[in-house]
């Protein structure tokens, strides 16, 4: 293998398994750091640099970083059920815990405005996470945004589909006011069905993250004639929210097996569904939900009934009385997969309401097809997915609207992509010209056994978030279930983080090859050995690297001719390779990166905050 | 050395051997030896022979006696049987436990400081009476708990960090161990593992002193241009004998070698210890021939590394006494104390 060059900043960034899954590359094991210090706010303001909602993610976020998370590796065969770090409510510690004059300090961070900048007007359709990171970035450079919202109040989806249980509204009432406050103007019930009718206001830009508003039917037998009684997902939990919903029957059959399956069956328990069901064709395993969403539905005692293919809605005179559905097997056809009936006889399932939430699809009928603005042929927008920009020069997209039903995080890095290419183009910079990231690399060595983190590793297994009593919260939709982490627990929690962004770095020339780091490294990720390819190099060493998607670190040949090689699979990031080394080949060192922002370029600086004014 | 444990989580694909243990469960107590040590390697290396071999730690007592090398047994073999002696007398204590319990695996666990100057009388006598056991000298050339004086095994002109030449002789521990007739005798390099391992495998399955001497560099007095005991000295000046793999009881023979290039040496547990010849052609079989080579790639300036000599069917000490095959805390009352009757017999017999 050739060795590896580290001066890629890349190759670190990889190693930080949650930063490096995390759309918006939040420095995860930074922000967990500051919270086991007790440094709330510092931890928040890190969050809100990147991911611009830190207490609504630490409730709602898909946590991309959590599957990724080394923590749920090095567990594997270590103790009964190996779990990442419970870095998505470690976030929402930070947002539970920060100061009240937390404002001013937001101010403190953000970029200078650019001379001329309010020359500039840029309008953002839909009010959701997206557009308002778009207002977040423009804002405070000077430029003039403003937000067309249907609803009277922004927030979108987090405000009206998900449910209050998860997220409560005064969450989305103050981290979309730190935005609004930027001097972003938002127009609410102010729907758009004109796309001319905007770009003829001679807006400089437009940002369309309206999301992918259109929750998808079901067109079986009965759909029509007991269509009282059945609703579509994401349009009912929006009736939940405004109110127009109260209650539902007692018998309830949920279809689909996402997230929005999932709010909708909690909702169901929460409005007087005593025995509802969640069916969904596919099997447990690959529903779209996550592990933890549905743990939290069973929890509630929702049943979940896999491989049953909708078949027909039973009714007697409209009114719905229950449902057929097929008993379906998969089978590996091809490259992928095929959905087969089993041949066993269909099963019928008796219910008052049907809620449908088997999907969701965008649909832009007001954007007229003549403005330049090309679609594909499955009615998506053609995008350049590094800026966002649509075959419109001055038309961007994001969030779900750019590429169908994502999350809330992929929406907010979305936004942050799309504000940069809006800040190129009216500064007629290069579009596709992306302000580099800050890197780092700086040793943590305070003394000789001494770091700057916490490198004992603690043995514990994740903490549960506590619950509101299941009494309490079955009975009113706007209980919030979880209590979130208290303090003592939160730091407990925060120990279990490994700190993979400080790197275990080596340095040929200083290497004695004594074998102290191959005989102390408690996962046996070291070895010295004669060079090879990589498939074959990964077989013989201490310990076999079995997991392809992490990288082996290989050195330049040692005295002896060998190459140190390290698989960063499951390293603790325990320093005490570096503790052992007696001539200081292995360091640790913290490994920063630091996603840079609209208006923030090669000047921007992650811990002074300010841009520097030129004298 | 560390102020942390090592922390109890280990890789996912760690193995447990034939009686239920895996590596991580030969280890012992953190070392406080400075970092970079060659005994730390050595430790490591028995944790791994100890694992390779099954060996129940309980059946194993580690002893040893005063300085660096005397430190590890502590951070091996936790679940081992230890004694720490007073300098230089593990032998003797060595001696008299393996007359009470033959049944256990006996590591001497030594230093050239506790073996070639104050212990060098105890050494030479447990090795000439041949008692069952592995004798290890972890060998720097230095005392490093005094910060780095010569040691006996210091080979004369060698430097010390500070500049001062050594004008006396060597102890050579290799040439003393043939010449009072230990049945396996090598050498080893605490920087060479893949050869140290097999080497502790095939001693800890000889029956008879087996005698090791395994060059060990100290990181902090004697790693300097000028030492013939650094890592960069030694692996310049390195003659490895032969390569060996270690072949258990058990195992069936499944690689055929042509003649010639291979040596195997049944022992007498069954185990097969395959010699693969380097250029050298030497013997193991030949203790003459053993003891001049070694003295002649001395000459050379070489350090002969490797199985220099076995012999698989010597007798031990409990042979030459024809002692009892039971350990004495498996015998009554009625054998340990026969009765004046017997005691008047055996007065009669020696008048």
């Amino acid at each position: 293998m050739q060795p590896t060059d580290i001066r890629n900043p890349q190759y670190f960034h990889k190693v930080v398994d949650c930063q490096w899954a995390c759309p918006a590359h939040t420095r995860v094991p930074e922000y967990i750091r500051l919270i086991a210090a007790g440094r709330f706010d510092d931890a928040y303001l890190l969050n809100w640099d990147s991911n611009v909602f830190p207490g609504i993610l630490g409730r709602t976020c898909d946590r991309p970083c959590e599957p990724a998370c080394r923590r749920g590796r090095v567990e594997e065969s270590n103790g009964e059920k190996p779990e990442p770090v419970a870095i998505c409510r470690l976030k929402r510690v930070a947002a539970d815990n920060r100061s009240e004059g937390i404002e001013a300090r937001m101010r403190a961070r953000l970029p200078e405005r650019i001379p001329g900048a309010e020359r500039f007007h840029i309008a953002c359709v839909g009010a959701g996470p997206a557009s308002l990171t778009v207002a977040r970035d423009l804002a405070p450079l000077g430029y003039r945004v403003t937000i067309f919202e249907t609803d009277a109040r922004s927030g979108g989806f987090m405000r009206t589909q998900v449910p209050r249980f998860r997220l409560p509204e005064h969450v989305i009432d103050e981290e979309v006011g730190y935005i609004l406050d930027l001097g972003v103007e938002l127009v609410g019930n102010h729907p758009i069905d004109s796309m001319r009718a905007l770009l003829d206001r001679n807006f400089d830009a437009v940002f369309v993250g309206c999301g992918a508003p259109r929750g998808r039917d079901l067109h079986i037998p009965g759909r029509e004639e007991a269509k009282a009684k059945i609703h579509v997902g994401i349009e009912w939990l929006a009736s939940v929210y405004f109110g127009h919903v109260t209650k539902v029957g007692r018998r309830v059959l949920v279809l689909g097996g996402g997230t929005t399956a999932m709010d909708c069956c909690r909702s169901a328990r929460r409005l007087g569904g005593d025995d509802v069901k969640v069916i969904v064709r596919s099997g447990y395993g690959e529903m779209k939900a996550s592990p933890w969403e549905k743990e939290d539905a069973e929890h509630e005692g929702v049943e979940i009934l896999n491989w049953l293919n909708p078949k027909a809605f039973v009714h007697e005179n409209g009114r719905l009385t229950g449902m057929w559905f097929t008993p379906m097997r998969a089978e590996q056809s091809g490259g992928g997969r095929k959905l087969l009936p089993t041949g066993e006889p269909d099963r019928f399932f008796e219910c008052d309401e049907v809620l449908i939430a088997v999907g969701q699809e965008n649909a832009f009928p007001w954007i007229e097809r003549d403005l330049g603005i090309e679609f594909d042929e499955w009615g998506m927008p053609k995008l350049d997915k590094l800026t966002m920009q649509s075959t419109h020069p001055r038309v961007f997209f994001g969030g779900d609207a750019a590429f169908g039903p994502k999350n809330i995080i992929w929406a907010v890095e979305h936004g942050h992509q799309a504000a940069i290419s809006i800040h190129n183009l009216l500064q007629h910079e290069d579009i596709r010209k992306r302000p580099p990231p800050l890197t780092n690399l700086v040793s943590q060595k305070m003394g000789i056994h001494e770091w700057s983190y916490d490198n004992d590793i603690s043995p514990d297994q994740r903490y549960a978030v506590p619950w509101a009593p299941k009494e309490k919260t079955l009975k009113n939709i706007r209980q919030e279930v979880e209590l979130g982490f208290d303090l003592p627990t939160a730091w407990k929690e925060a120990q279990r983080c490994l700190n993979c962004d400080v790197q275990t770095v080596f340095t040929r020339d200083l290497c004695i090859e004594c074998d102290a780091c191959v005989d102390v490294c408690p996962m046996d990720c070291i070895t010295f050995t004669v060079n090879g390819d990589e498939a074959e190099l990964r077989t013989r060493l201490t310990a076999p690297a079995r997991n392809p998607e992490q990288d082996l670190y290989v050195s330049e040949p040692v005295k002896t001719g060998r190459v140190m090689v390290k698989d960063e699979d499951v390293c603790l990031h325990c320093g005490l390779c570096a503790e052992r080394c007696p001539t200081g080949a292995w360091d640790m060192r913290r490994f920063l990166f630091v996603e840079s922002y609209a208006g923030r370029g090669e000047e921007y600086s992650a811990l002074p905050l300010k841009k520097k004014v030129a004298a | 050395m560390t102020y942390l444990a090592k922390p109890k989580l280990h890789h996912p694909s760690l193995q447990r051997n034939g009686v239920g243990f895996t590596r991580r469960d030969y280890e012992g107590a953190v070392s406080t030896l400075c970092a970079g040590c060659g005994h730390d390697s050595i430790s490591a290396a028995i944790i791994q022979a100890c694992w390779e071999l099954d060996i129940e730690p309980h059946r194993v007592a580690k002893l040893s006696g005063i300085g660096c090398s005397s430190k590890t047994p502590t951070y091996f073999l936790s679940a081992s049987h230890g004694f720490n002696t007073v300098h230089g007398r593990m032998p003797s204590v060595l001696t008299g436990a393996n007359l009470a319990n033959r049944e256990l695996l006996y590591l001497g666990i030594s230093g050239d400081g506790d073996s070639a100057s104050i212990g060098i009388g105890q050494f030479v006598h447990a090795i000439r009476r041949g008692v069952d056991m592995v004798y290890l000298v972890e060998n720097n050339g230095v005392y490093g708990l005094t910060k780095g004086q010569f040691s006996a095994t210091a080979d004369q002109g060698s430097k010390s960090k500070k500049g001062a030449v050594n004008t006396d002789a060597p102890v050579d521990m290799v040439g003393m161990a043939l010449q009072l007739g230990a049945s396996f005798v090598a050498r080893g390099f605490s920087g060479d593992k893949t050869q140290l391992v097999p080497l502790l495998k095939a001693a800890m399955t000889h029956k008879g002193a087996a005698f090791l001497d395994v060059i060990s560099p100290c990181v902090a007095f004697n790693n300097h241009p000028g030492s013939t005991k650094s890592y960069d000295y030694v692996r310049e000046h390195n003659h490895a004998l032969n390569r060996m793999d270690f072949i258990p009881a058990r195992a069936g023979i499944t690689v055929d070698y042509p003649e010639g290039e291979v040596r195997e040496v049944r022992q007498h547990d069954g185990s097969m210890l395959r010699l693969r010849k380097l250029p050298s052609g030497h013997d193991t079989g030949d203790r003459v021939a053993a003891m001049s080579y070694l003295h002649e790639c001395q000459a050379r300036g070489e350090i002969v590394t490797g199985l220099l000599y076995v012999d698989p069917e010597a007798p031990d000490l409990h042979a030459h006494l024809e002692t009892v095959d039971a350990p004495f805390n498996t015998l009554g009352e009625r054998e340990l104390c026969p009765g004046s009757a017997t005691l008047a017999k055996i007065n009669a017999s020696l008048r």
